[in-house]
């Protein structure tokens, strides 16, 4: 994505904050790997010895080059934390879709990775704690003079190929938990103290993680713990030492020295990792404070309304509305600039800009929230509405100005894209009706058209699949598309729905490819057929049933920038109750009031259909963030309050705000607090 | 500085606090009728006297079921037997598996862990303490009390562990009751918002969803969902954000206090070394600070902007209770053992993250030493510890309880109310006591939040009576602030934004004017601001 001068220069400022994150887990690691040595050679009974001896590892040599090693593997680790992560989280509507998201190329590829360094982390550890784990060969155990030669260590086959499957397991654990989700936090905390507060949640997290994964670990080393100690011995030419047992046997595993050390360097692995993964969080959703206006018009784009409107990369935009929430919540000099006109011409340029660029998003929500519900209430037959909204995230918002917003207002940054037609964008229009009478041809006419069959939403989860999603937007429409997958497949036979649906994005470029021919006829016939039988076999119908409730997360995925859209409008509005002196807000309050209140209605919709109440449990304790799963809570009340705060500062003046009679009634029972 | 040796006598016995007007708390006689009339009649609340006989008792007395089965003795060797009758396989090898020696280490392993807890309740002292200030409250009905920030509504917490939301336009007094709703300790209503209703129980915390249009008396459970975390229980204090959301909460025996963002059910501890754990909380009204006490000799304010705390390590004895003026710049509090009310100033930090801003020391603003008053020949003392304390949101009267002492006839706790000003000194003025029925205690108090005609005070009384004292005067700050928000500084810049307000569909270039018109006419402003102080305010046309 095209990014602006703003955007840019921002976005070195997130390489930077990236880069600081990294160094930082790199000089923990010293910690971490001393407090690894020393609990390795645990020994009860001889405290001073286990102290000398600790105290002795840490000068030598090995160890420094293990912490070379150990140091580059935090990099390349912190490298894939910024390479992956999103502010969306990519939410599966079905199991098919689960398994979709893992099997990736790119995910596989940062799995195969992981297992990598967690073989390279493993071999740190058995340098770190030295004794028989530290060498691939070993002199035989018995003292029989005639034995000569090396024989293959096990003990070192099984630490290394366990590091794998940590590696392995972590990258798995990663993608199914959403970890690179990156989540604001609700309360803005110096760094240091949040790291401090989540230091020992990480720890616990990942002593038990490795536990849990040291248990399946053994499971499988003892089925399939021949395969690797063979491959390894053929090809290094060592021989098993037959007077020690195997370890894929029941005696040879249950080894306890062999199983602490096992959890101890899986624990070291995952703690390491995962405290990368922290800093990196930590300092990348950091406030980053835009200024709102600059003395000097020479970095204008680095001003919060131009890279509020402007293309920006989603994090950007994210950590921009963020500051819009914070600075119309704590600050008064800089609601101030908000207020300010400019200098000549007096045009509240950035409240407009402001204003306006959270109203679009607020009323994509809208549109989007009635497009579901259509869906919903139509038994998944869609129409093509959710295409303006997508259209509208990837632009700009410069089209869906107020209603009866006045012209002398309209901002001058703008005007090269600003179309004078007074209401509902022509982007909204044209596209709407094009899209329409494409989709018209093909799939309206009979419901028992081939195009619409079960089998389909597969189809669009390799298109999901191919969508890039990785360190950029998710294309909207991937999102969207997400919920309605498969609604059907609960209906035994299922038949009409979702294929309109997937298809909208396909066919929208290229409109030929979708005309039925008489043999693309005869395919999809065959194909409907096979679908429908298999569509009534278990593991199939396992595998596509639709999650409950994943749907309507998935419309609310990437909602916390609503949230926040919300809560700078509101806290803005209420402070120009007070703080607007040349009533600069009271143009677009009209406009405001009515965007909230229809999406308040939309919302309330939502939360009627079934799912969409029902609270997920709340795993506590846990390192990986749910949050995702309940925004749409946080928005409900987010919304609600919002509009309290704007009725319970305005009060009674609202009546002599231009608003809808269906908007007025709802306005009133605001006002009289029986919402 | 101010004591009580300035306060007009207390009322004789028999006679009940009704209201303040013209400066002067008038009383009535306890037996007339049409004292109990009106609070009803002239309020429009509703008024509410739930006695400790008419709640059922508690009925989960009996923590365990032991009593309900009878102990029968078996050799292992005739439940094996009777076990094999049932043709269930797993249940005799258990029990021929489950060896002596393994009950024995479980009975073991049972003894040191409460062991363990005995100790570390000896090391901690204070975790004792919520729990005999709570034995003190059992003698009550009511629990407790919490007023909506908003509407005419409020929350009875009772003793039997239900809550009751009575409200002044409808009839209908919703009940709340929940499985985990026990030993109920805070009530708070979310601001900006209408139904939400947090409680503090022993276990967790539950927040209600109050429907305000519901006609139903019973509202299902289904209506609660539940916060816990670990550690975090019994929640004895509850403090909801004044700009809404956000929900902190407190329990004595956790270190941490959490933050709650409610409606994701997350929570954010927040840390500090010392103290043990979090008593109290009061968040400031316009949001900016809040005030934790510990269970020690400590006590925090912190500011909401980034989480960062001052301590202040009072001298002796906790920080008892605590209350905050309107704007947020001044705190009182008292702490344990010291008859006296402390004033602590904040200043405007402005924009400079991680800054309390509070003054270096804490003054002396109120002596409330033991006082003796004689009234018809007999001897009434008043004054010593102050349990409770109480500051209205206009910030013009502050209501404290002044605990009596239990051994001394004569001694009585007595609610007594000061006349204070915040800006531009701070002064604290004697008022009056507010007396209640004979024998009658006062357990809390509260302010209702948006009293159009000055300060209104409930008092909830051990006999279970609620009852709501109005103090009618004329805001000396002219224009009320709205609920919920802190008031604008200075009246002049409320006046403009009040006129700025009133062009809405008109020009910008008109209400500029108007401030221009404003700015070159300061001495006229001054004057006009006066005289509507003085008045009562309906609009202001130039």
């Amino acid at each position: 994505m095209e990014s602006a001068p703003g955007g840019r220069l921002v976005s070195k400022v997130l390489s930077w904050r990236a880069a600081a994150a990294i160094a930082w887990s790199v000089l923990l690691l010293p910690l971490s790997t001393f407090s690894f040595i020393f609990l390795s050679r645990i020994s009860l009974l001889h405290p001073v010895q286990w102290a000398t001896d600790s105290l002795q590892e840490m000068y030598n040599s090995y160890t420094a080059f293990s912490l070379l090693v150990l140091a580059g593997i935090v990099v390349t680790i912190g490298t894939f934390n910024t390479e992956f992560y999103t502010v969306e989280p990519s939410i599966p509507c079905s199991r098919i879709a689960l398994l979709g998201s893992v099997f990736h190329p790119q995910r596989l590829l940062h799995s195969v990775v992981h297992a990598a360094l967690g073989v390279l982390t493993a071999w740190c550890t058995t340098v770190l704690v030295g004794g028989r784990y530290h060498l691939m060969s070993a002199p035989s155990s018995q003292d029989s003079v005639g034995v000569e030669g090396l024989y293959l260590n096990e003990f070192h086959v099984f630490l290394l190929v366990g590091g794998a499957f940590f590696g392995y397991s972590y990258s798995l654990r990663y993608f199914i938990n959403n970890m690179n989700y990156l989540s604001f936090p609700a309360i803005q905390q110096f760094k240091y103290l949040r790291f401090k507060a989540s230091l020992w949640l990480v720890v616990k997290y990942s002593a038990v993680q490795s536990f849990y994964f040291l248990r399946n670990y053994c499971l499988l080393y003892y089925f399939l713990g021949y395969v690797p100690r063979a491959w390894i011995s053929a090809s290094m030419s060592l021989q098993k030492d037959s007077s020690v047992p195997a370890l894929d046997t029941l005696s040879g595993l249950l080894d306890p020295p062999l199983l602490y050390v096992a959890w101890l360097s899986g624990t070291f692995l995952l703690l390491t990792w995962y405290l990368t993964w922290l800093l990196f969080k930590i300092f990348i959703t950091e406030v980053y404070q835009f200024p709102v206006q600059l003395p000097f018009g020479e970095d204008a784009d680095r001003c919060l309304p131009r890279v509020l409107t402007s293309k920006v990369s989603p994090l950007v935009k994210c950590l921009a509305l963020q500051d819009l929430a914070l600075l119309s919540q704590y600050s008064p000099c800089r609601r101030q600039e908000v207020f300010s006109l400019s200098q000549p011409g007096g045009h509240p340029h950035h409240w407009t800009a402001i204003s306006s660029e959270c109203l679009a998003l607020l009323r994509d929500l809208t549109h989007t929230l009635t497009a579901y519900q259509e869906v919903a209430a139509g038994n998944g037959r869609v129409k093509a509405v959710p295409l303006t909204a997508e259209k509208r995230a990837l632009g700009s918002s410069a089209e869906a100005l107020g209603y009866n917003e006045a012209a002398s207002y309209q901002p001058a940054l703008r005007t090269s894209h600003l179309s004078h037609t007074p209401r509902s964008s022509p982007l909204f229009k044209s596209s709407n009706s094009s899209v329409r009478s494409l989709l018209s041809f093909p799939f309206t006419p009979d419901l028992s058209s081939p195009f619409v069959s079960p089998m389909a939403p597969q189809q669009g989860e390799a298109l999901d699949m191919a969508s890039p999603c990785y360190g950029s937007l998710q294309s909207p429409h991937v999102m969207r598309r997400g919920p309605k997958l498969w609604t059907s497949a609960s209906r035994a036979s299922g038949c009409i729905p979702t294929a309109e649906d997937y298809l909208v994005p396909v066919s929208c470029p290229t409109p030929e490819t979708v005309r039925p021919s008489g043999l693309s006829h005869w395919l999809l016939h065959r194909q409907e057929q096979v679908k429908v039988f298999l569509s009534r076999r278990v593991p199939v119908v396992y595998l596509f049933h639709k999650l409950p409730e994943a749907s309507s997360q998935a419309v609310f995925a990437n909602s916390q920038i609503h949230i926040w859209a919300l809560e700078g409008l509101s806290h803005l509005t209420a402070a120009s109750f007070t703080e607007d002196r040349y009533g600069v807000v009271q143009t677009t309050l009209a406009s405001i009031l009515s965007v909230l209140l229809s999406l308040q209605e939309a919302v309330d919709k939502h939360f009627k259909l079934p799912h969409a109440c029902s609270r997920p449990a709340r795993a506590s304790g846990s390192l990986a963030d749910s949050s995702y799963r309940t925004l749409r809570f946080a928005l409900r009340s987010a919304l609600k309050t919002s509009i309290y705060r704007i009725t319970s500062t305005f009060g009674e003046h609202l009546g002599a705000v231009q608003v809808s009679g269906e908007h007025r009634k709802r306005l009133q029972q605001f006002l009289t607090y029986k919402v | 500085m101010c004591s009580l040796d300035l306060f007009p006598p207390p009322l004789c016995e028999g006679h009940i606090t009704l209201y303040e007007l013209n400066n002067e708390l008038v009383s009535g006689l306890q037996n007339d009728e049409e004292v109990y009339n009106f609070q009803a009649q002239t309020l429009g609340f509703p008024s509410v006297l739930i006695r400790k006989e008419s709640l059922k008792p508690h009925c989960r007395l009996e923590h365990s079921a032991k009593a309900a089965f009878i102990h029968h003795r078996e050799p292992v060797w005739k439940r094996s037997a009777n076990a094999c009758r049932c043709v269930e396989l797993t249940p005799i090898l258990f029990l021929i598996l489950v060896p002596k020696w393994l009950k024995a280490l479980s009975c073991c392993t049972l003894a040191v862990a409460r062991w363990a807890r005995a100790f570390h309740g000896s090391l901690s002292p204070h975790l004792k303490v919520r729990i005999s200030a709570d034995a003190s409250r059992t003698g009550c009905s009511l629990r407790a009390f919490a007023w909506h920030p908003h509407t005419d509504k409020f929350a009875v917490a009772l003793l039997d562990d239900s809550i009751r939301v009575y409200n002044s336009q409808s009839e209908t007094v919703p009940t709340l009751k929940h499985r985990l709703q026990k030993n109920v300790a805070a009530l708070a209503w979310k601001p900006l918002c209408a139904s939400v209703l947090a409680v503090g129980c022993q276990s967790c915390i539950l927040v209600w969803q109050v429907d305000p249009t519901s006609l139903s008396t019973r509202p299902s459970s289904g209506c609660a969902h539940v916060l816990s975390h670990p550690g975090h229980c019994p929640v004895t204090s509850l403090a909801w954000c004044p700009k809404g959301g956000l929900l902190l909460s407190a329990s004595p025996v956790d270190t941490s206090m959490l933050i709650w963002d409610v409606a994701t059910e997350i929570c954010v501890p927040l840390q500090r070394v010392g103290g043990g754990g979090v008593t109290y909380l009061a968040w400031s009204p316009d949001g900016n600070r809040v005030l934790a006490t510990t269970p020690s000799s400590v006590f925090r304010v912190w500011e909401t902007r980034t989480w960062t705390c001052e301590r202040w390590p009072t001298l002796n004895g906790q920080c008892q209770t605590g209350c905050w003026s309107p704007d947020g710049t001044h705190l009182l509090f008292t702490v344990e053992g010291e008859s006296v009310i402390y004033l602590l100033t904040f200043l405007d930090t402005g924009e400079l993250l991680g800054k309390v801003g509070g003054s270096k020391t804490a003054l002396i603003c109120a002596d409330l030493s033991k006082t003796t008053f004689e009234i018809e020949q007999a001897e009434i003392r008043v004054g010593g510890e102050v349990q409770s304390m109480v500051w209205d949101p206009s910030g013009e009267r502050l209501a404290v309880i002044l605990r009596g002492d239990p051994t001394n006839v004569e001694s009585k706790t007595l609610v007594a109310v000061f006349k204070t000003n915040v800006s531009p000194v701070f002064e604290l003025l004697p008022c009056g006591f507010i007396q209640g029925e004979i024998d009658a205690e006062p357990q809390f108090l509260s302010f209702h939040p948006n009293f159009k005609k000055g300060a209104l005070l409930t008092v909830g009384w051990s006999t279970g009576r609620i009852s709501n004292i109005p103090f009618y005067f004329v805001s000396a700050q002219m224009s009320r602030p709205s609920p919920g928000r802190s008031p604008p500084r200075d009246s002049l810049l409320s006046n403009t934004s009040v006129i700025c307000f009133q062009p809405i569909q008109g020009s910008a270039p008109v209400v500029s004017r108007v401030i221009n018109i404003l700015h070159k006419l300061p001495l006229q402003i001054h004057f006009s601001v006066f005289f509507f102080s003085k008045t009562s305010f309906s609009g202001l046309s130039i």
